[in-house]
């Protein structure tokens, strides 16, 4: 059992980066990857909302939409759980750091409308993962985008020293990147699988 | 009917439950705000398009209230909201006028001594990064109106003794000039100093006073005169460091410079270009 859920932590890490192999969550991917300080933070404020939201998701998933044949619900269930927990965490770094804070920006709020939050809860809901599998499936999708994120940070910073072609500059060069970095890890695919 | 009792029961426990969760969280982890970063976002117009420099409208209100950035960054806003925020900060704002541009050099042709002719692209950041300009003075101004280029206020002109020229009435003290300069020459200044030492020469007095007749050649004569503490010599340059003593003592101050690199506002400098 701790086996297979090491195994889904390590598949949604890299294998199955939630980032770049399913796409989601690519706003604040190219968003916040300016700076590898913000990117550190945003990806560790992240990987809170995400295993948390694994956590009471899928308490509200088996301990009350599932007993109550209430799976409709889903949705929007996991909805107002992330927007909660969001605001929980934008108040939470509102009051420890001030300078995170200000460097997230816009970004924090959208972890809410976020689809690599939402489309871990419906995800592991999906598969019918228990408690422990689904907080290794969150925690993992949030420590692959953290790693996405960082990595993309740390070369979008080397990338302003260089000199990059006129018409490519900014975001064209970031989502070339971004397409490099995902074949990468696509490299991985097959040694483990969700 | 059942499940439809069950769902909007169930909807509104979950919605409560978390409202519930979220008011306990805001009542422990409360920031206290300035009431004014509050008003201030209400005006904006909440497009969060970045215009201004800050992230969001959010940032760019708490930066106006906390760090006192200028008013006037909201392109959308306009000259609408910026009167409005005007208002808000309306006290303060008074009370802490927006700084001003000046230029702290003096190097007109008829006194700083050239070296060559410069015929290069007319840019001084060119000037600069090639030739070093026309000038022998190597910290001066170029001349060459970068930042009169960049003053989206029309508050700079080109002079005619070759020096750009600050229209104090149209400067927002938003300090693009500032950034533009290669050679930092412009500074943002209060608005009500008289008193500068308009020269940023860092050589030794013997070597500045051959390039220019109006360098700073750290004679420390107004270090003496000004009141104590209030000016130092730092790097071979007198450095104001309180303008408002200074200021007290400004025609002194200026009399007693003997190259006359202290500038009065409002007065020009009488120099000797003869010899």
């Amino acid at each position: 059992m701790i086996e297979k859920a090491l195994i889904i932590f390590l598949a949604a890490t890299l294998t199955n980066n939630f980032v770049l192999t399913y796409f989601l969550g690519l706003c604040p991917f190219v968003g916040v990857s300016e700076r590898a300080s913000s990117a550190i933070g945003m990806g560790f404020a992240s990987t809170f909302v995400m295993t948390m939201t694994a956590i009471i998701a899928w308490i509200m998933d088996w301990l009350v939409l599932r007993p109550l044949h209430l799976e409709f619900l889903q949705t929007a269930v996991f909805i107002l759980v992330i927007a909660s927990l969001v605001q929980f965490v934008e108040m939470f770094i509102k009051k420890t750091s001030k300078e995170l804070y200000k460097a997230l920006g816009i970004y924090l709020p959208l972890i809410t409308t976020n689809c690599i939050v939402l489309g871990l809860a419906l995800i592991g809901s999906m598969k019918n993962y228990n408690l422990l599998e689904n907080i290794m499936l969150g925690f993992g999708a949030g420590i692959g985008f953290t790693l996405a994120l960082v990595l993309i940070a740390g070369i979008r910073e080397e990338l302003e020293f260089r000199n990059v072609p006129e018409p490519l500059k900014g975001a064209g060069i970031t989502l070339i990147v971004v397409g490099l970095m995902a074949l990468a890890f696509m490299g991985f695919s097959g040694m483990v699988t969700l | 009917m059942n499940t439809i009792l069950l769902s909007v029961i169930i909807m509104a426990g979950l919605g409560l439950f978390f409202a519930l969760f979220l008011l306990v969280s805001y009542k422990k982890l409360s920031v206290e705000e300035d009431p004014r970063v509050k008003k201030i976002e209400e005006i904006l117009p909440g497009a969060n398009c970045g215009a201004c420099g800050y992230p969001g409208c959010a940032a760019y209100a708490e930066a106006i209230v906390l760090e006192g950035a200028p008013i006037n960054k909201c392109a959308p806003g306009g000259a609408e909201v910026v009167g409005i925020i005007g208002k808000i900060m309306g006290v303060e704002a008074e009370a802490k006028a927006t700084p001003v541009a000046h230029l702290m050099c003096q190097g007109s042709p008829d006194v700083a001594v050239q070296r060559s002719i410069y015929i290069g692209e007319s840019s001084c950041r060119v000037a600069d990064f090639t030739t070093k300009g026309d000038k022998a003075c190597t910290y001066g101004c170029l001349g060459l109106g970068d930042c009169v280029r960049v003053c989206p206020f029309n508050a700079m002109y080109m002079g005619e003794d070759n020096l750009p020229k600050i229209i104090e009435e149209n400067c927002t003290g938003c300090g693009l000039c500032v950034e533009e300069c290669p050679r930092d020459i412009l500074a943002l200044v209060p608005r009500d100093q008289k008193t500068f030492v308009a020269c940023v020469n860092k050589d030794k007095g013997a070597i500045s006073r051959k390039v220019c007749k109006v360098s700073c050649i750290a004679c420390g004569l107004c270090v003496k005169k000004a009141p104590e503490g209030s000016m130092e010599l730092r790097n071979n340059l007198a450095v104001i460091l309180d303008y408002k003593q200074v200021d007290t003592k400004a025609e002194e101050v200026y009399e007693v410079c003997p190259t006359k690199a202290i500038e009065l506002k409002g007065k020009f400098a009488k120099v000797n270009t003869d010899g």
